[in-house]
This record gives structure tokens, C-alpha cells and sequence, in this order.
């Protein structure tokens, strides 16, 4: 089937909704395991201090949106106009969302690097 | 009646960008509740002010966490020298003391990261709204997985910002020229 004819068949693809929603739960995600992973190699933290100022939160926070934006872009770009298996990518993006939100709570993270 | 410019700017933050982030946030929800359900809404595309409205609440959560992350922040962490008064001082005067170190080690560890989630989601939550209505209107799922995002950005800045009050309650962001608004009254 031609995306044409597809598109003719559904008029409200949802393509482009659930590039944006799998990509915010895949940015948030990685948000979390960048701070995490920054709170644990001194080498990783050094390498992520964008701004010294603002330490390595300023390299966690721009690597995690650039790459946020970056695979909405190309998801976006593959699912324009298409009707995709919402139920299954929205289930993935709030499981991402959630381990973000673990992440980010300090105790859990402690607990990933052993401490 | 006076206030320092470093309190005036973390008063901006916190008061006007996140507080309002928030309200706008929750206003968000109540759009979103008000139009979930199982049918679709027959108002196919969004008014000029739902436009506005969500692009000022992206505004707001991006000023946010911005003016967090590269102006506040760094005044919250500056090194004090040796024999420096900690009162300017943040976190070392946090962690200073065992019965206060946890505001920063559990507390702004925890907010200087889950902030971000807020604006992030709710940037998505504005794009689809403004960009994509009809996939809104027409498909269920979109329409839960919006309002899920929603309520994940609004949980998000709630707990930074709760987080950020009680922190700067414990330890206040300090310092700079002094402005004076008020005389006081004797």
C-alpha cells in the first residue's frame, strides 16, 4: 500500500503524534541515565561540564534535549503521514517516562551505582 | 523594605516562571479532562488563545528550568574560599551540617534533574495541541497519552518546585546590589 493510498484511508494519520510522544519519553529517559551516569564516572562529569559554572547539569541537560530533538526529528521525518501502532509506541514512551522519573529520584540512582 | 538582586532574580524564577509554569500546567490538565473521552470533539482545529495559552506555558517551563540551571544554580554551588560567610554560600552551608546536608544531596539532587522533564513534556503536550488536533480529536489513545504527559510535567515541576522553595527557605539564594522598595515605617 502506498502512503498515499494509506493516508487517503485514515485522514488523521497518527504518525507524527507518536513520533512526538516516543521521542519526549526517549528524551526524558535519557535525561535520567546521563544524570545518573554523570553522578558516577568523574570522567563522564568532566566531559559533560558544558558551562563550569553550572557543572555537568549543563551538559546532562543539552546532550539529553539535543538528542530529544534530534529523534524527533528523524521519527517525525519516518512517520509523516502514516498510521502507526499507537496502543504499542505509547505504551514504550511512558515506560521510558517512568524509568525517567526513577532516574531522576537520587536514591534510586544511588542504588544503580552501589551506593 | 529591601531585596537583594540575587533574590530578586531567584523570586522571578520560582514565582513567576515555575509558579506560573505550573498554574499553566494544571490549566492544561483541565483542558485536556474537559475534552477526554471515548468520542471525538467535534472542534476540529484550536482557538487563537488555546494557541497563545500553550505557548506561553512552553515559555514559561523553558525560562524555568533555564534561568535555573545557568543563573540560580551557580550561585547555589559557588566554591566558598576559606573563611567565606556561608550564608552566601548555598550549599556549602547546607553541607556544612549533617542535620541539613540532605536538602542538597536528596532534595536539589533530585530537583535540578526531574525539572526538565516538565518542559520537555509539556512541549510535546503544545505541539500536539496546536500542530495536530485533528490526530487528537480523532484517536483515543493520542488524546490518554497527552494527558498522561501532562500530568507527569505537572508532577515533575511540582516537585521541583516544592523542592526549590523549601531549599531556598533552608538556605536562601543571597547576595548582590541591594534594591530598596519601600522606606521603612517607624
Amino acid at each position: 500500500m502506498t502512503d498515499i493510498t494509506r493516508a487517503a484511508q485514515n485522514p488523521t494519520p497518527n504518525g507524527p503524534v507518536a513520533a512526538a510522544v516516543l521521542s519526549c519519553g526517549l528524551g526524558c529517559f535519557l535525561l535520567g541515565v546521563l544524570a545518573v551516569a554523570a553522578d558516577g564516572s568523574k570522567g563522564l562529569a568532566a566531559a559533560l561540564n558544558f558551562y563550569n559554572p553550572s557543572g555537568p547539569l549543563s551538559g546532562v541537560t543539552t546532550v539529553a534535549i539535543a538528542l530529544w530533538l534530534l529523534c524527533w526529528a528523524i521519527l517525525a521525518a519516518r512517520w509523516k503521514n502514516k498510521p502507526v501502532a499507537f496502543g504499542k509506541i505509547a505504551g514504550a514512551a511512558f515506560t521510558l517516562l517512568a524509568l525517567s522519573l526513577l532516574l531522576t529520584f537520587p536514591p534510586f540512582g544511588d542504588l544503580l551505582l552501589g551506593r | 523594605m529591601e531585596l537583594t538582586f540575587r533574590e530578586l532574580i531567584t523570586a522571578i524564577h520560582g514565582m513567576l516562571f515555575g509558579g506560573f509554569f505550573l498554574m499553566a500546567i494544571f490549566g492544561a490538565i483541565v483542558l485536556l479532562l474537559s475534552a477526554h473521552s471515548d468520542r471525538p470533539t467535534p472542534e476540529p482545529t484550536i482557538s487563537r488563545w488555546q494557541t497563545f495559552y500553550l505557548i506561553a506555558m512552553v515559555v514559561l517551563g523553558w525560562a524555568a528550568v533555564l534561568s535555573g540551571a545557568y543563573i540560580i544554580y551557580p550561585w547555589y554551588r559557588a566554591i566558598a574560599p576559606a573563611g567565606a560567610d556561608l550564608a552566601l554560600y548555598p550549599k556549602a552551608l547546607l553541607t556544612a551540617h549533617p542535620t541539613t546536608a540532605g536538602w542538597h544531596s536528596f532534595g536539589m539532587e533530585w530537583k535540578e534533574h526531574v525539572a526538565w522533564i516538565a518542559p520537555m513534556a509539556a512541549t510535546m503536550v503544545a505541539f500536539v495541541l496546536v500542530k495536530h488536533r485533528a490526530a487528537w480529536n480523532a484517536h483515543r489513545q493520542v488524546r490518554a497519552a497527552v494527558l498522561g504527559f501532562a500530568a507527569v510535567a505537572f508532577l515533575a515541576a511540582a516537585t521541583a518546585g516544592g523542592w526549590g522553595a523549601m531549599i531556598n527557605k533552608k538556605a536562601p539564594v543571597q547576595g548582590g546590589q541591594t534594591y530598596q522598595f519601600m522606606e521603612s515605617a517607624k
